[in-house]
């Protein structure tokens, strides 16, 4: 194929021409931005999270007196294990995703606690058998002693009075990058410390923390024996995915009916999972949706400008058929005016897309855009030009070569 | 003249059917969407306090020790979070026409009839400036006094809901409600006030959109039943079993000053507090910040990064629909090169072709905007079905109706100025020619 000619027709045509160029170059850079933040969206959504959280539900009892929680907390749990399908029931502080947080700055030395740096992690505590409730999953070390759990109130700060902690992976490696944490300190103050007895993989936090999504795995876990005070709210228990809904109607039930003062609501993980994630899961939607009519929008102006200069054309295509062109050559010049303006749209709109990138970068915290999102943008734009002219040009390549005597 | 006009542009319309609804569609799709995002930017960015917004400051200092201070670059780190004993000062130095402390938490409300549940609804604890302050409209009685909040009163203000829910909506003035196991008696009953965003819970720990709180309770009486604030940070561990003494900050100051212009005035005596606080050896860093209450919501970015963004990329999308329909209108009047060479040459002006395409174009944006009015329509009607805290205020009010066709018809416009100046700079004499 001869480009030649069809530079040189584009030159006759400069204004329709360099509006195809831009509509591909914008939709480029939007396309570019919107589908590396859909990727991003995605990936926060489907986080590991280490916890089974297809049998696990959070029974939460609130606004019971804070003076009887010794005895109520051992009562409730015993009456939750006899719940049948109920494997393990524990009391925890809060649970991940549920936008509770209980954050401390930690560091591996005393001093470095109040340091602008530090670390802010989520606290997690939990009664013995916690981490068969939430199923945790231990990597290294070991889960606390009963006799841990035994010594271990909450002292007047809310921080228990253990000296052992469990810590996730990702903490551990940002405490310790490329060491062994086992059996290292970790400061919550001044005065303090934990050593950590166990690595567990990742479990998410409570809330996101504002430090981006290196730092959504940071938790650590303390144990605690039941005593006074407000806040051990939330009964984790575990049970098998087809009991659950059962296990949970049977635990709130009974609860309400131990403490008819309180107020008891009971939810599955899977539930807290996704309503946490509801309105990035609406976002991605939505730029789902924007993407599509957008590529679509550009596919009608491509269809629209072609045919235009199909039409205009008429003769002249008449005049190469009359020569000897066959069908498959005046389609062929009309693809390949396509794909020359298509890789002239898509080289302006890779740059835009980068501008745009770095302006998002500045002004809404999110991660450079990888190379790769560049390429691939760029074929689906090449694809959906070819798809877009493929009518016109069809059309053009229909004009019998009579047109061409018949008119001059 | 433009009668004409119309006439040409609707025979013109009747001509390319496909070509104009494809013009029509696309505008109307980019109008829509942005009308859609930019209702909701402006549902979240609006003043939740027009007539005394100016007015209100909000008190900001900052608790931290010296560690990690850098003169004149440490902003105080939670906003305009204070230890309760800095409010209880700024409160009585009564610098400022009305002044209250507030903290946000959970009241357990038990209905008084037998057999109905306790639940759980957003309270605030504050100070009996509050009502005043903020302009909280009574259906029934008034706030309290001073006097009360000195005397730990058990006293509740109730929004019109709860007392709709738990009196039937009747005068409760005088009535008790039970609360976290006190009874307190209602003193009034608040109308419908929810300001958006709800500006006083930004740092409290509370959701800035939605419906508004339930309860209102004096800060020391609430406290003294063990009512914990929502949003504590201590900088120090602590003892939290006694909040009001602890290294903690969990209350914010809000002021009415009497003219905008005291602002000044009352910062001063901020920072001369802070100085004094930290000769006294309380307080270690001396920056101050008072900001009145848009530059709060401004400084706390309130209004979500997810809203900003879709309204960005809505107005990304409009531009390539204007640019979609600036290549459509061209490729239908370059086709009519003929038709303009016979008005040209039968004594029409190029100004009269001009204004001739560009009531062609504004024609297409007046249709365009009626179509963006729907596609809004339809997208609000999807926000409201999102999970967002907002989502169920999104609706079309009068000026974005107008705004829908103000865009639409700029939009098209703009889309049709090349289209109108090509067509105008078209010769007449060879067109004739191949007639």
């Amino acid at each position: 194929m001869e480009i030649q000619p069809i530079l040189a027709a584009l030159r006759k045509h400069k204004i329709p021409a360099a509006l195809i160029v831009l509509e591909i170059a914008l939709a480029c850079a939007v396309l570019c931005n919107a589908v590396f933040m859909i990727g991003q969206r995605i990936s926060e959504i489907h986080l590991p999270n280490a916890i089974d959280e297809q049998g696990v539900a959070d029974i939460r009892v609130m606004g019971t007196d804070p003076k009887l929680a010794t005895d109520d907390v051992p009562r409730n749990l015993a009456a939750l294990r006899q719940i049948p399908g109920v494997t393990a029931a524990a009391v925890i502080n809060t649970m991940p995703l549920t936008n509770n947080g209980w954050n401390s700055n930690v560091a591996t030395q005393p001093q470095d606690v109040m340091e602008k740096d530090s670390p802010n992690v989520a606290t997690y505590f939990f009664t013995s058998g916690g981490e068969q409730a939430l199923g945790l999953r231990l990597l290294r070390g070991r889960f606390f002693t009963s006799e841990e759990f035994a010594d271990s109130k909450l002292a007047s700060n809310y921080i228990p009075t253990a000296h052992v902690m469990l810590i996730t992976q990702s903490l551990a490696d940002r405490l310790w990058p490329g060491q062994d944490a086992l059996g290292k300190q970790v400061w919550v103050g001044k005065e303090i410390h934990f050593t950590v007895v166990g690595i567990i993989a990742d479990v998410l936090r409570p809330n996101q923390n504002g430090e981006g999504l290196a730092a959504f795995h940071w938790a650590m876990f303390l144990p605690l024996s039941p005593g006074p005070g407000g806040f051990l709210n939330d009964y984790v228990v575990r049970t098998s995915p087809q009991d659950r809904a059962r296990v949970i109607d049977a635990a709130k039930q009974k609860l309400a009916a131990l403490s008819p003062n309180a107020v008891v609501r009971g939810i599955s993980f899977t539930d807290v999972r996704d309503k946490f994630f509801a309105t990035d899961r609406s976002m991605i939607w939505m730029l789902v949706l924007v993407c599509v009519v957008m590529l679509a929008v550009t596919a009608f102006g491509i269809v629209g400008l072609t045919s235009f200069w199909v039409g205009q054309r008429r003769r002249q295509i008449g005049i190469r058929r009359a020569l000897g062109a066959t069908r498959a050559h005046i389609l062929q010049y009309f693809q390949t005016e396509n794909f020359l303006l298509s890789t002239a749209g898509v080289a302006t709109g890779m740059l835009l897309a980068f501008g745009i990138n770095l302006y998002l970068m500045q002004h809404y915290q999110l991660d450079r855009m990888p190379w790769y999102y560049l390429p691939v943008s760029a074929i689906a734009l090449w694809i959906l030009g070819q798809l877009a002219v493929l009518g016109p040009a069809l059309r053009a390549a229909n004009v019998p070569p009579v047109v061409a005597t018949r008119s001059v | 003249m433009f009668g004409y006009y119309l006439d040409l542009a609707i025979r013109s319309f009747k001509r390319n059917r496909v070509l104009t609804a494809l013009m029509v569609l696309a505008l109307g799709l980019g109008i829509g969407a942005s009308i859609t995002t930019l209702t909701v930017l402006k549902l979240l960015s609006g003043d939740p306090l027009p007539q005394k917004s100016a007015r209100l400051f909000t008190a900001e200092i900052d608790p931290l020790p010296a560690q990690g201070y850098v003169p004149g670059q440490t902003k105080p780190p939670w906003g305009n979070l204070m230890p309760y004993t800095d409010a209880m000062n700024l409160l009585r130095a009564h610098r400022a026409e009305r002044q209250a402390a507030m903290a946000l938490t959970q009241a357990k409300v038990t209905p008084a009839r037998a057999g109905e549940h306790p639940f759980f609804s957003d309270a605030v604890m504050t100070t009996a400036d509050f009502f005043a302050m903020f302009d909280a409209p009574f259906e029934y009685g008034s706030g309290w006094n001073a006097q009360s909040d000195d005397d730990s009163a058990r006293v509740a203000v109730i929004a019109g809901f709860l007392n709709d829910k738990l009196f039937g909506g009747k005068n409760s003035v005088g009535q008790v409600i039970r609360i976290n196991d006190h009874d307190y008696r209602v003193v009034g009953v608040l109308k419908d006030w929810s300001p958006q965003p709800r500006f006083y819970a930004v740092d409290l720990g509370g959701r800035s959109y939605g419906n508004g709180d339930a309860v209102f309770l004096p800060l020391k009486s609430a406290r003294a039943d063990d009512m914990d604030p929502q949003n504590v940070s201590c900088w120090q561990t602590a003892d939290i079993q006694h909040l009001e003494t602890a290294p903690c900050v969990f209350v914010s100051v809000w002021v009415e000053l009497k003219h905008a212009s005291d602002a000044a005035a009352y910062q001063t005596f901020l920072s001369n507090y802070v100085q004094q606080q930290i000769s006294l050896g309380r307080f270690q860093r001396p920056e101050v910040v008072f900001p009145n209450l848009m530059k709060f919501l401004a400084l706390e970015q309130v209004v979500p990064d997810d809203a900003r963004l879709q309204t960005n990329l809505a107005f990304g999308f409009l531009l390539i629909c204007i640019v979609n329909t600036v290549g459509l209108l061209l490729a239908k009047c370059l086709r009519r090169s003929r038709e303009i060479g016979v008005r040209r040459a039968l004594g029409a002006t190029r100004r009269a072709i001009f204004a001739q395409f560009m009531v062609e174009s504004g024609m297409v944006g007046i249709a365009g905007g009626v179509l963006g009015l729907v596609f809004a329509e339809l997208g609000l009607w999807a926000i409201r079905h999102q999970p967002a805290q907002y989502a169920h205020l999104a609706h079309l009010d009068v000026s974005m109706f107008f705004a829908t066709f103000v865009i639409a018809l700029i939009a098209s416009l703009i889309a049709g100025l090349l289209p109108a100046w090509r067509a105008c700079v078209v010769a007449p004499a060879p067109q004739l020619k191949s007639v």
